[in-house]
């Protein structure tokens, strides 16, 4: 066929994409059997959240964007908050800076596996996707009880956080980081021995320094690539300058070092806990802020579990801001989708997209193989993650 | 597949196929705009501590294999007419879980310009499952709560095309190649 005639199909997925969560469309364009070029539809979940955020006051858009996406709710609203409280002039306190950073690490703790599950699925290895949401479910009980609520866990306020630890709770904390740290180890083994685990993911998308930092990857994606990118370590914010982390850094770039970076980040995530948990000092937890928020613009920088999130506040001296403009991680990483997927084999791309974590709150999936001489063909995502299991039987 | 009481034949045919479907219903989940909270908690349901799959539940990939739509998020303008037409090829007789606040009122992006608001306003919903998001018991709890009112007899709902929404016109889109 490559001989007759350089056909080219288009394979696009999404938006419907029956098999996970939430809806984004790509086309990739084929030769065959390998992929030459690749684009990204986004918008499927599009809802006007910045616009919205402009007729809500700022303790109102606190709760509005955590919900920005169900999975790194937390990180949203620290974003938000710290952008705030450095233009109302407030600092909170250590203790609340302390929470903070504790929810946001057992959020990583949580995003990770929840990523490590799904990359396992999109694998064909149901098995290990069952034992991570099982094991998932540990920190979403702490997550639970710390806050009361499973996914929105709403720990920030303006000025500090509104929830507190007890000796109690910081102890079935530390007995929960015990279980979950020998989990990871287990899984850290299936991921670097695993042969079938590796025939999908060793020498796959692999993602040079250069073209990682031209891109502009961000989080665990950049960093499995060499660059030394994480907000925590390069501007540490909040409780981070407290209880500093350590950059875990692969220099491989393959799917196989993002799966790597991710569990050993786990490690680090849980070793700031219990650390945090020794350490933290008793005192308030919150400082009074005024509603009106003086003029001025600001930016926050966080690193939440998919990479730097980035947001601009701009305050016109009343209660609600009068811009607020949100970058997220996933948005990042989508250009390496495009030029890492490019020469890689069709049925990669479950895998390849599965290995940047997209966040989907702003994709969908599903695949349609479209040609000039040929009737137009459909493929889901279910069906796309099939085929990319028959193939590497 | 209207019940024909006249013919004994057809009523026991079927009750048959009611049993069949309360037994074991197959469910398609869509998302139109949803935070991913509630879709998460869906397929936490699915994982070992919850395990859906014991009640003959199971998520399935295609709308035209499911019995039931699993609808999460406030309807996007994006999201319209794929909701739509994932509703029209799902096989008759088809029912409808709304999960989430958004999905039952517009929760916190009522307002907002890209949103419709709640998905009743689109297609029909039978049970409705409160919360942001609502825990996996409360989802498992919504689906026998169908499944008991499928068992009294519960008749689907008819869908009428919405008309009241500005700028959307279903033939036009579905002209398409998708």
């Amino acid at each position: 066929m490559t001989e007759a005639k350089k056909e080219k199909f288009i394979v696009p997925i999404g938006p419907q994409h029956p098999a996970l969560k939430e809806p984004g469309n790509f086309e990739f364009t084929v030769d065959g059997e390998i992929v030459t070029d690749a684009t990204v539809r986004l918008g499927f979940v599009h809802r006007g959240i910045e616009k919205a955020c402009e007729t809500r006051n700022y303790t109102q858009d606190m709760y509005l964007l955590e919900r920005v996406c169900g999975i790194c709710s937390h990180v949203h609203a620290t974003a938000f908050v710290l952008g705030v409280e450095k233009l109302a002039g407030v600092q909170a306190p250590p203790r609340a800076e302390a929470i903070r950073v504790l929810a946001a690490e057992l959020e990583r703790i949580h995003s990770h596996l929840l990523w490590f599950g799904v990359a396992a699925h999109e694998a064909g290895f149901d098995t290990l996707f069952m034992y991570t949401w099982r094991d998932r479910e540990v920190v979403m009980d702490i997550l639970e009880t710390l806050s009361g609520s499973r996914v929105h866990y709403s720990v920030n306020i303006l000025g500090g956080v509104k929830i507190d630890i007890d000796q109690k709770l910081s102890d079935l904390i530390k007995k929960d980081m015990d279980f979950l740290e020998e989990r990871t180890e287990h899984y850290m083994k299936v991921v670097t021995t695993d042969e079938t685990f590796l025939g999908r993911t060793r020498g796959i998308g692999t993602l040079s320094r250069d073209r990682a930092k031209l891109l502009g990857a961000v989080g665990p994606t950049a960093r499995a690539s060499g660059v030394k990118r994480d907000v925590r370590v390069n501007a540490p914010y909040s409780g981070y300058k407290e209880f500093p982390v350590k950059m875990v850094i692969d220099q491989t770039g393959d799917l196989e070092a993002r799966f790597v970076v991710r569990l050993k980040e786990l490690y680090e995530s849980y070793r700031l806990i219990r650390e945090i948990l020794e350490k933290i000092q008793p005192g308030e937890i919150s400082t009074r802020i005024k509603r009106k928020i003086p003029e001025g613009e600001v930016i926050s920088r966080v690193e939440a579990p998919r990479g730097e999130l980035f947001y601009f506040i701009k305050s016109n001296g009343t209660e609600m801001p009068d811009r607020v403009k949100v970058r997220t991680p996933s948005l990042c990483n989508w250009g390496t989708i495009t030029d890492v997927a490019v020469g890689h084999k069709l049925a990669d791309m479950p895998m390849l997209l599965a290995g940047i974590d997209p966040c989907f709150s702003c994709n969908d999936r599903m695949v349609e193989i479209r040609s000039d001489s040929q009737p137009s063909q459909m493929m889901n995502w279910d069906g796309l993650r099939k085929y990319g299991i028959e193939y590497y039987k | 597949m209207r019940t024909d009481s006249e013919n004994y034949y057809n009523q026991i045919v079927n009750k048959l196929k009611n049993w069949a479907r309360i037994n074991s219903p197959w469910a398609i989940h869509f998302n139109s705009g949803s935070c991913n909270g509630c879709d998460i908690e869906i397929l936490a349901t699915l994982t070992p501590r919850y395990d859906v799959e014991r009640l003959g539940i199971k998520l399935q990939g295609s709308p035209r294999h499911a019995d039931v739509l699993i609808a999460t998020g406030p309807v996007t303008l994006q999201a319209l007419d794929r909701l739509i037409r994932v509703y029209e090829q799902m096989p008759d007789p088809k029912y409808v879980i709304a999960v989430g606040s958004c999905a039952l009122s517009g929760g916190v992006f009522d307002g907002c310009y890209s949103v419709i608001g709640d998905l009743n306003k689109v297609i029909p919903v039978d049970v409705y499952i409160p919360g942001c998001p609502p825990r996996p018991e409360a989802i498992i709890f919504g689906v026998v709560q169908l499944l008991d009112s499928l068992k009294k007899g519960k008749k689907p709902a008819k869908f009428v095309v919405p008309n009241d929404i500005p700028d959307f016109k279903l033939e036009e889109k579905s002209n398409g190649n998708n």
